[in-house]
């Protein structure tokens, strides 16, 4: 099988600050097994921007470094210009890196107000543990903003376990974007849901996507053909290609590993 | 739909309209396909879309919440896997998940070790098991965990064969194999249906998918969305690229 | 220089080798409780707080039959029955119905089994302290001692027995059913092993155990509602030390820490000893806590 090789790099010509996030050399590995083999991969800001690929890809690992969930071997993760390389990931959140995750992970005792109110209130640093939380108004604000983003506002004193799976995954959402961060990166957002669930989601992202960068990391390839502005295909821990949708749709390698001929 | 090779009128296994969640998550949204008696049947579909899950409730290793699964026209939704395995269902899960501190021998055996097997009868299946995996006859008595991937593949396959089952259901044999052993895996899925055990065949590889069996199931999003003879397409067909491409 | 000959000279090299022997007659009785309970947490992740009681049980259950029979060996082997059979009950009424919920629940459950079983050996014998007469009275000279043989006895039976569990494990359709439910329950059903059963059958097991070392240490000490309390929480110890669900690991720590207390008793009161077996533990637990003779898997 022919190795997959990253025969692109960020283009010169784009001046380095129109990409928010970038990887230089990007490899883990697990003991003898490479599981990501020197990627050089980048997110334009504003643009929404989505990882495929076959199973055993490398995916996850490659979400999970990004996010800073895991530590890469070698190579470097630069934030808008900011080496954030190896560091823990409550201080990648704090640096403008937004995440959700693929097994729902809102609180489910908690209201949905309440769950967006934490997300947003992360923000700031503050011990003042005497004053009310209705003091802290502009907290409120962007959870509140954050909500009605996704859709849930008219059920912000719902208890989160309330909710169906849907309005949880979107919630998960929320609870991101009320972090207000540099780039929201999306973790099979779909996953487990109908084909009416999927629709809204893929909208709310649509309406989202408008001011934010967004990485996301789908298996449902209409939800990435309508919501990708670039697609990044990985193969074996490498890049495989890195293109318009359009252009991937008919890249005859692309194929070759998805139906494994 | 069209035109399909005639279904014997009673199916080995029937998957009826199921329902099956993942804690709130919908993951088989009225999945129903059949296989017949020594019929070799595909299940094609892009990750995630609930094909495993499918092979699990069928096997009952997860509750369905809704539909049936009947075997040989009997109800057996709900049944403990164990009591399924008995009646001759055969399971060989995506992992493999061979007992990793029992040797090639005693991972057999708990297929092998059953009431109503014959001395001859178990030296047979032995017999048959080695001559066609000679290298699982070399490796007897080491540890299941030291055999590499495709031998874990192969001591899982077998393993299944041992309860003489009348379907094995065959998770993604060909993942993390080598491109040289998927020929293998396709001999092995002749030889089976040579001797009569049906097949459902979960896989995202569709020329070994296509060539080994003769109906295909394709789902998407925990449903079955295309239904054919596999003599009917090829890897090019628009249906292939619609459901499996990108 | 003087100080060190004196030290030699005066060290108490005769009962270092008296505790030796009665480090390990101690601790292969309690390599049998927590050979047992080891291997019900590792086949079912049960931690069985009535395992104590388990011992205790087969205790009265041999006093009973030595009283009617005069035997003890009968009083073992149907102490050993009895008390299986009681357990096998006791895991399909309680811990059955629990399977797959959070471990908590078997916690408690087994919890208020210890506290029934206790009460109801309260009530049926009574707060007296029994005893249960050695079989065998003979001695032999072990330096200024008369050691008892019963002693010696017990730990060759125990070796016997926990022998004889090793065997049945590794060879044998019961055995490979049991090591396969405990590596990988799910598959194990999916091979056609009735897991349920063999949860019962390994919870009677571990019982009958438990009992058969209830009778063997009876007459060592005294028979009360209360005994398993001790045992059960050394037996603790021990399968933490030797690495959960670790048949080999508990037997080898069992060993350790009965030899680490009895030498101790040496210098220290033997009260004050047990201070050794906690220590182990907690050293296990901040620098080893798979078990410090668990093999890496």
């Amino acid at each position: 099988m022919e190795q997959a090789i990253d025969t692109r790099s960020p283009a010169p010509s784009r001046g380095a600050s129109s990409f928010i996030l970038r990887t230089e050399l990007l490899s883990v590995r697990f003991g003898g097994l490479t599981a990501l083999n020197q990627i050089n991969f980048a997110v334009e800001r504003g643009k929404t921007h989505a990882i495929i690929g076959p199973n055993g890809a490398g995916k996850s690992t490659f979400f999970n470094c990004l996010t800073g969930v895991l530590r890469p071997t070698s190579g470097r993760i630069i934030l808008n210009g900011e080496d954030i390389t190896g560091l823990p990931s409550n201080e990648i959140s704090q640096k403008g890196i937004a995440r959700s995750y693929q097994i729902t992970n809102i609180l489910p005792n908690a209201s949905v107000l309440e769950n967006a109110r934490i997300a947003a209130q992360s923000r700031r640093h503050g011990w003042n543990m005497i004053a009310h939380h209705s003091a802290f108004a502009d907290i409120n604000a962007k959870a509140e903003y954050a909500l009605d983003q996704v859709g849930l506002l008219d059920l912000r004193d719902e208890l989160a376990s309330n909710l169906s799976h849907g309005a949880q995954r979107n919630l998960e959402i929320g609870i991101a974007l009320a972090t207000e961060p540099l780039l929201l990166c999306l973790d099979e957002p779909t996953a487990g849901m109908s084909a009416a669930e999927t629709q809204e989601t893929l909208r709310l992202v649509q309406r989202i996507a408008e001011n934010l960068t967004i990485l996301i990391v789908e298996h449902d390839m209409e939800v990435v053909m309508e919501l990708a502005d670039r697609i990044t295909v990985l193969n074996y821990g490498a890049i495989l290609a890195d293109d318009t949708p359009e252009e991937i749709q008919q890249n005859p390698k692309v194929l070759e590993v998805y139906l494994k001929t | 739909m069209s035109a399909l090779a005639e279904i014997s009128p009673q199916p080995l296994v029937r998957v009826e309209d199921v329902h099956t969640y993942y804690g709130k998550s919908h993951i088989l949204h009225g999945v129903s396909l059949e296989v017949a008696p020594g019929e070799v049947v595909g299940l094609l579909g892009r990750n995630g879309v609930g094909k495993s899950t499918t092979l699990k409730t069928i096997m009952g290793l997860v509750p369905l919440s809704q539909g049936q699964v009947l075997l040989d026209g009997q109800k057996i939704t709900g049944l403990p896997s164990h009591k399924l395995a008995r009646l001759g269902i055969g399971y060989v899960p995506e992992d493999r998940r061979i007992f990793r501190l029992l040797t090639v021998m005693e991972n057999l055996r708990t297929g092998l070790d059953r009431q109503g097997v014959s001395e001859a009868q178990r030296q047979a299946l032995l017999d048959k098991v080695f001559t066609f995996f000679p290298v699982l006859g070399e490796r007897r008595n080491q540890a299941g965990g030291t055999l590499s991937g495709g031998e874990q593949q192969m001591l899982a396959i077998s393993r299944a064969m041992m309860l003489e089952p009348k379907i094995i259901l065959l998770d993604e044999p060909t993942e993390g194999l080598m491109p040289r052993m998927v020929s293998q895996i396709r001999q092995i899925i002749d030889v089976l249906h040579n001797e009569g055990v049906a097949i459902l065949l979960v896989e995202q590889n569709v020329p070994l998918t296509l060539a080994a069996c003769q109906r295909v199931y394709i789902m998407e999003k925990g449903a079955v969305r295309h239904h054919c003879a596999a003599s009917e397409i090829d890897v090019h067909d628009p249906v292939i690229k619609q459901y499996l491409g990108v | 220089m003087d100080a060190v000959v004196h030290f030699f000279q005066n060290f108490p090299y005769e009962l270092l080798l008296i505790q030796t022997i009665n480090g390990i007659v101690t601790g292969m009785i309690l390599a049998l409780v927590a050979s047992g309970l080891t291997l019900i947490f590792g086949i079912m992740d049960v931690v069985n707080f009535a395992h104590g009681e388990l011992f205790m049980l087969g205790a009265y259950v041999g006093i009973i039959v030595i009283s009617s029979t005069g035997n003890f060996w009968l009083a073992l082997v149907l102490s050993s029955l009895i008390v299986g059979i009681l357990g096998a009950a006791i895991q399909v009424t309680t811990l059955r119905p629990l399977l797959g919920r959070d471990p908590l629940n078997t916690i408690l459950a087994t919890f208020g089994v210890s506290l029934i079983l206790q009460n109801f050996a309260l009530w049926q014998f009574g707060p007296v302290s029994r005893k249960i007469d050695q079989p065998v009275t003979t001695h032999f000279q072990l330096f200024y001692l008369q050691y008892p043989w019963y002693r010696i006895l017990i730990a060759v039976l125990s070796a016997a027995m926990i022998g004889g569990l090793y065997a049945f494990l590794k060879y044998g359709k019961f055995g490979i059913w049991i090591r396969a439910t405990t590596q990988d329950r799910v598959m194990a059903q999916a091979m056609g092993i009735p897991v349920p059963l063999v949860h019962t059958g390994v919870f009677a097991l571990g019982a009958a155990m438990a009992a058969a070392s209830g009778v063997l240490f009876g007459p060592l000490g005294s028979i009360n509602h209360t005994m398993g309390l001790d045992w059960v929480l050394k037996a603790f110890i021990v399968v933490v030390v030797g690495g959960m669900g670790n048949l080999g690991g508990s037997i080898l720590a069992a060993i350790f820490i009965s030899l680490l207390e009895a030498y101790a008793s040496i210098w220290v009161d033997p009260s004050q000893a047990v201070i050794v077996s906690f220590v182990v533990l907690i050293l296990t637990l901040l620098f080893r806590p798979t078990g410090l003779f668990a093999t890496p898997k």
